[in-house]
């Protein structure tokens, strides 16, 4: 069975800097395969370092990041791993058609494969238009259909349902479903909280480490709270960082 | 590297060219311009038939510099260089697409150039035009490939565009346009003899006066070809796919 395989990502005692600021500092997790992971934080707590460093762009300080059984950024990953960066990529002089065609051209993708992201992204109106003369929720789906291109085993996913509309954010979790479906691992970060209901498995991130590693109802069951919100500041004030004597020091 | 991808990285900078007319009438134009004004300047004198030459050398060469540098850190900056560098495109590839999609674009501005200058502005030219054409499109493109060397070094577009007098500056003073660059003190005149502007200046001249044979301006031309080799190359692999 595809869940039983190797994990997709597994990250050991993760150190890493963004520019000269220290962000993740020895952080260990697994993304199993063919599910749909949540990683949830607040901003700045470092989700995008982590995903740089699965994708391979970061520069690591120390630490194992093993992507689909190889070392994160091998040359013959590339092809195997979608990404997508927080801020839309995409080529603003282009239309929306000649941004997924250059990436297909790179990927080795074929032409059916662009009509069928830009029908999955929801993209067939805008196709021959500038990227950038669309709405931002827009060009962030060109973007997502960019990485879509080529069916990669892994899809990384950097906050991509943000500033969407919400008719549109419902089909694209019921996207990444369907994707999860066919054997494809995807791990989706966000900072909303209750886009953490949308995920089969949740990471859930702050300052730099990982606080819960569960299914979403898990994480209930284990807090005694009935949203993930309450979860997440349960498991904050459970943390050794904000033990009691801590916190007494702080009051006065 | 992939000859596929380094085409398909050429043609989609091309087309994003195509999308902006303005940026290709002042590319194609504006070098003309400005010969124009040195020409005009120097209507009553002799003067033109001696930095007719430089100067078409210089505004194409400039103007490369600057587009070049500034469209690939802006790749940079938007983060599509970050997404390509995630996918399996080589970084030969893209510098050398880069080259080449702004190497067509150096063909017509400098085809435009010569063409000015020699038909409009009365350069006089004793040897051949297309030699001199050659040298231009070679002198251009090597403009290209050192502004996509000098954008790997740039983390803003305030320091590539300062990359441009720190870079360029010293080639327009020492390449013979002020004072012969036989007459420069002995430490300029060697140092002088090692920048590629100043070849592609001597061999426009050498052209334009048919003073030296074609063995020479081939030289000349294979030093200017030398730096655009070693400026692709060591822009391909000062690149880097991982950043802090």
């Amino acid at each position: 069975m595809v869940h039983r395989a190797a994990p997709a990502v597994v990250v050991r005692d993760l150190h890493a800097r963004r520019g000269t600021h220290p962000v993740l500092h020895g952080l260990s997790l697994s993304v199993p395969r063919g599910l749909v992971v949540g990683l949830i934080g607040p901003s700045g707590c470092g989700k995008t370092t982590l995903m740089r460093s699965i994708v391979g762009v970061q520069i690591v300080q120390s630490g194992e990041v093993t992507v689909l059984g190889r070392a994160a950024g091998t040359a013959s990953l590339r092809g195997r791993v979608g990404y997508v960066t927080q801020d839309a990529s995409v080529y603003d002089d282009l239309t929306v058609r000649q941004n997924l065609a250059y990436f297909a051209a790179v990927l080795g993708a074929t032409r059916d494969d662009i009509d069928r992201v830009i029908d999955a992204t929801d993209l067939a109106a805008n196709a021959a238009q500038l990227a950038g003369s669309l709405s931002g929720g827009q060009r962030s789906r060109v973007s997502l259909a960019g990485a879509l291109l080529g069916s990669p085993e892994l899809l990384v996913l950097d906050e991509p349902t943000v500033g969407l509309d919400p008719v549109l954010r419902v089909e694209l979790w019921a996207l990444f479903h369907r994707l999860a479906a066919t054997g494809t691992s995807l791990l989706v970060s966000s900072h909303v909280m209750d886009e953490a209901s949308r995920c089969d498995r949740l990471l859930l991130m702050r300052d730099g480490e990982i606080l819960a590693d569960d299914t979403p109802a898990g994480l209930l069951a284990a807090t005694g709270t009935d949203d993930v919100e309450a979860a997440f500041l349960a498991l904050i004030a459970a943390h050794p960082s904000n033990a009691p004597a801590a916190r007494e020091a702080g009051d006065s | 590297m992939n000859p596929r991808r380094t085409l398909a990285t050429s043609g989609r900078v091309l087309t994003q060219i195509r999308h902006d007319p303005r940026t290709i009438v002042l590319l194609l134009v504006v070098p003309s311009l400005l010969i124009g004004l040195v020409a005009w300047i120097f209507s009553d004198t002799p003067v033109f038939d001696t930095v007719g030459p430089a100067m078409i050398a210089l505004f194409p060469f400039i103007v490369m510099f600057l587009v070049t540098s500034i469209t690939t850190l802006r790749e940079r900056r938007t983060g599509t260089l970050e997404r390509l560098l995630s996918m399996p495109l080589g970084k030969g590839d893209f510098i050398l697409g880069y080259t080449l999609a702004f190497g067509l674009l150096a063909v017509l501005q400098s085809a435009v150039a010569v063409g000015y200058s020699v038909w409009v502005c009365g350069l006089t030219i004793k040897g051949s035009v297309w030699l001199l054409l050659a040298v231009a499109v070679a002198d251009a493109v090597l403009g290209t490939s050192l502004g996509l060397l000098a954008s790997a070094f740039a983390r803003t577009e305030f320091q590539v565009v300062q990359f441009m007098p720190a870079l360029v500056f010293p080639q327009i003073l020492l390449g013979g346009i002020f004072l012969p660059r036989d007459q420069l003190p002995d430490a300029l005149r060697v140092f002088s003899d090692w920048l590629p502007l100043s070849h592609a200046i001597d061999a426009l001249q050498a052209v334009a006066s048919d003073s030296q044979d074609a063995a020479y301006v081939g030289g000349e031309l294979l030093i200017i070809a030398g730096w655009i080799v070693g400026a692709v190359v060591l822009g391909s692999i000062t690149l880097r796919r991982r950043t802090p």
